[in-house]
């Protein structure tokens, strides 16, 4: 399905490329896959980034949302590698979802290094977080009670067990002191989504909440939630700004879940830079520092070679602790 | 005050021009659908969720479409009923009783527009229960751990079989055919992948949209195939529309009695609208008593079931929305559009999702009015709709289906399992096995399976929590009430049905 290119864009769009100097030059239109159905994460990468992109004139005509789901991100990941792989006009919506299932090796015969690594545009940082009534009211007691009795608290997040908001409170643990050999034990329950996890440990039948800032926000806003650490390497910016980090708690432990865009392997050099280059750009333009605004993303960017750099680091940081916790072998 | 604020809030969402425009895009459709014999609101709602899906609807336009389709599939129904004597859906089975009659009199367009109106009366008030009612039952929210969860989850396939429902057994049999395909995928307690033999598409589980569609939608085709159902039914004249403020005023009382009666049995899991038509069609014979002359044509006849199952219809969302726990086969489809948007249904939902529920609710208000004023004039549209011979109907619906199930996913895959579930579900109805346990254990499966897992690591293995708070012990009382009533009461009230439908046939013939 094509739509019809929306002319009276095109106007801003020659003044925007104007700047670029390179000799790459994009096709009318591009497609974003988003590696999950419609209304999550991905979908909201895919489709505000696509907004942006047309509306500042990078590309012409669409950018075109694809929906494929399956195996959080695999299919996707598997369809750009064997498929579409020196397809220039396919970005791909990636996260830590993303980068934590490459490193337990969910994507069965598949690594990071298979597609090229674009940039990120924001991120929503883990925190750790309890009903306002619980009797550990800093992330350092929290930790205590968990090193005097690993099963002491009961966490619940919305990711499964093993990913990405279990992995949060284990690397917070080992950075606080817990034993290797505890860490498993720490009991953590899956939900489907952060909200759900959130009203168990308001009602009192968990101890205390892992997941995003995203998720925890209007819960912490209404009182219910009193969140006792944001994993982020500085504090967030207002009205966030009255929440500790964990590194000011003594335990140094960052947790950014990116928002993201990967490429296939076989586009070519210029390509690649042309979709750098567009995402710093996008990065700096007021129309997406008015997305991050409205939907809570934090400052991240990373973009080319550091931002390879970065995924590659996390892939190797998230595959050391969940070998040492035994979730891979 | 607090719910009007937000009633209000969700006129705002409804009141949209494009998601009214989405409502009536859906009423029409539903009513289609609903007229149209053997496509009933389940059907028609799964063959539409795809195609909500790949239009890229926002959250709230999909399910204000669909819930109109919904309300006008319901409305739909007594079109046929009617004119033919065949009811559109189950519900509308009671509707023939008096409505055709009368249309064999003459008066097949006075028949029409009091049971559009007594369909109004009742979806309205249902609505009015709806607001009432649901933020009550949210109240109970964060009272509900993992254990309470578990409870509710047994109450929902406890119920299942339905009061009247004849054959307990089988509908255990679709269950577990149903929970037995939730398994495959992805277990999110330990992250183990189960039965996906390595194929990244199995990773997420079987999609229950693909499910729905091939096995309502895909069947439905298949049946047409075998019963060369292809030239469609005879044409039926409509004479010119005769109503008086008297004759509305007559039927008055009757569709508010139906609407109560209705909306409770709509409420109650495992009822529905099928008990709701039923109760208040013989209920309002009881209270007329010898002066009515019902099974002859009497309006009040027409008035009543359409009333209740309306009513029924919309009180069957009070459960599916507060607590996630579908009272029918199109609540379980919608509950599976829900979850399929992100949004987990249930206790929370008020509080999370407030302005998309109240958007919803606000739309089914705005829903029934369009209906009712299509109804009245455009009803000789719908009745020439009946006349299409499913041939040319049939092709349609499937390819709607096909191209909203690929462009979901853009997987060919999922077409094929989409043929798969088809078959299945022709081989299930040919046994009689019912179709909707089969969709309720692929939803309700993994939340039950998870609720269990997650109530024993709270309470470190000790199976006493199931029942260790007021609130589940209350729910598991229900739940054994839902077993054990169909043995009770299901006989009794299963005779009468066929009694009444007995009758109807001895004045046809």
């Amino acid at each position: 399905m094509k739509f019809p290119v929306a002319k009276t864009l095109i106007a801003t769009a020659t003044l925007t490329l104007a700047a670029q100097a390179s000799a790459f030059e994009q096709s009318r239109t591009a497609e974003c896959i988003a590696p999950a159905n419609p209304g999550g994460g991905w979908d909201f990468t895919c489709r505000s980034v696509g907004k942006v992109l047309t509306d500042l004139g990078y590309i012409s005509g669409n950018v075109q949302t694809v929906n494929m789901p399956g195996a959080g991100g695999g299919v996707a990941f598997a369809h750009t590698i064997s498929k579409r792989g020196d397809d220039s006009a396919l970005i791909v919506a990636a996260s830590t979802a993303t980068t934590t299932r490459l490193a337990q090796g969910q994507f069965v015969g598949m690594d990071q290094d298979m597609v090229r690594w674009v940039g990120a545009l924001g991120a929503d940082y883990g925190v750790i977080a309890v009903s306002k009534d619980s009797p550990y009211q800093t992330l350092t007691a929290l930790m205590d009670a968990l090193k005097a009795d690993p099963v002491s608290v009961k966490f619940g997040g919305g990711s499964a067990a093993g990913g990405w908001d279990h992995l949060k409170v284990l690397i917070a643990g080992r950075s606080a002191g817990i034993e290797k050999a505890n860490l498993p034990k720490v009991k953590y329950l899956a939900f489907n989504g952060g909200a759900e996890a959130i009203t168990q440990v308001v009602g009192g039948h968990l101890d205390a909440f892992t997941g995003d800032i995203s998720e925890a926000q209007g819960f912490m806003e209404s009182g219910d939630l009193k969140v006792l650490a944001v994993l982020s390497e500085e504090r967030l910016p207002a009205p966030l700004d009255g929440i500790p980090t964990a590194r000011e708690q003594n335990i140094d432990a960052v947790a950014p879940n990116w928002r993201g865009f990967y490429v296939p392997k076989g586009v070519s050099d210029e390509a690649y830079q042309w979709w750098v280059d567009t995402v710093d750009n996008v990065y700096s333009s007021d129309n997406w520092q008015d997305v991050m605004q409205k939907n809570g993303l934090m400052p991240f960017h990373k973009t080319g070679a550091e931002f390879s750099t970065f995924v590659k680091g996390q892939v190797e940081s998230i595959k050391e602790i969940s070998t040492e916790i035994g979730l891979i072998k | 005050m607090e719910t009007l604020n937000f009633l209000l809030q969700g006129f705002a969402v409804a009141l949209t021009p494009e998601n009214l425009m989405f409502a009536a895009i859906g009423a029409i459709l539903g009513t289609v659908i609903g007229a149209l014999p053997g496509l009933g609101p389940a059907n028609g709602v799964a063959i539409l969720i795809p195609l909500a899906f790949s239009l890229g609807l926002p959250a709230s336009s999909a399910l204000i479409l669909l819930t109109s389709v919904y309300a006008g599939a319901m409305y739909g129904g007594r079109i046929s009923s009617i004119l033919l004597n065949i009811p559109g859906d189950e519900p509308a089975m009671m509707t023939c009783l008096d409505g055709y009659p009368m249309a064999l009199k003459g008066r097949a367009a006075e028949a029409l527009a009091i049971s559009a109106i007594a369909s109004f009366i009742g979806s309205l008030l249902a609505t009015v229960g709806l607001v009432i009612l649901a933020p009550i039952l949210a109240k109970f929210a964060l009272r509900f751990g993992p254990a309470e969860y578990f409870a509710l989850f047994t109450l929902a396939f406890a119920t299942l079989g339905g009061i009247t429902g004849k054959n307990q057994v089988k509908t255990v049999v679709a269950a577990c055919l149903g929970l037995m395909i939730a398994t495959v995928g992805v277990d999110i307690t330990t992250g183990n992948q189960r039965y996906t033999y390595d194929i990244l598409e199995l990773y997420e589980g079987v999609d229950f949209i693909i499910a729905i569609v091939g096995l309502f939608a895909i069947s439905e085709l298949l049946f047409f195939i075998e019963m060369h159902a292809g030239e469609g039914f005879k044409k039926v004249s409509l004479n010119k529309l005769n109503l008086s403020m008297k004759d509305i005023i007559q039927v008055l009382p009757t569709c508010l009695r139906g609407s109560v009666l209705g909306f409770i049995a709509g409420v109650l899991p495992g009822a529905g609208a099928s008990l709701g038509s039923f109760l208040s069609y013989t209920m309002e014979k009881k209270i007329v008593g010898k002066s009515g002359y019902f099974g002859e044509g009497d309006p009040r006849g027409v008035a009543a079931p359409e009333a209740g199952n309306n009513a029924a219809a919309n009180g069957a969302l009070v459960p599916m929305l507060t607590l996630g726990v579908p009272g029918s086969g199109t609540t379980a489809v919608l509950l599976a559009m829900l979850i399929s948007l992100n949004i987990q249904p249930g206790p929370m939902l008020f509080t999370q999702n407030a302005e998309l529920v109240w958007g919803v609710i606000a739309a089914l208000f705005v829903g029934n009015l369009i209906l009712l004023l299509l109804n009245i004039p455009m009803i000789g549209i719908f009745v020439k709709l009946l006349s299409i011979p499913p041939k040319y109907l049939m092709p349609v619906v499937t390819l709607v289906a096909s191209v909203g199930i690929f462009a979901i996913s853009n997987s060919p895959l999922d077409l094929y399992f989409m043929i798969g579930f088809g078959l299945l579900g022709y081989l299930l109805r040919k046994l009689h096995i019912p179709l909707v346990p089969v969709i309720l254990g692929m939803l309700l499966g993994p939340e039950m399976e998870k609720s269990l897992r997650h109530a024993l690591t709270i309470s470190d293995g000790d199976w006493t929590i199931l029942w260790s708070s007021g609130l589940s012990v209350g729910i598991w009382a229900v739940a054994i009430a839902g077993l054990v009533l169909p043995y009770l009461i299901g006989p009794v009230l299963r005779r009468r049905m066929a009694a009444a439908q007995d009758k109807d046939h001895s004045i046809v013939d």
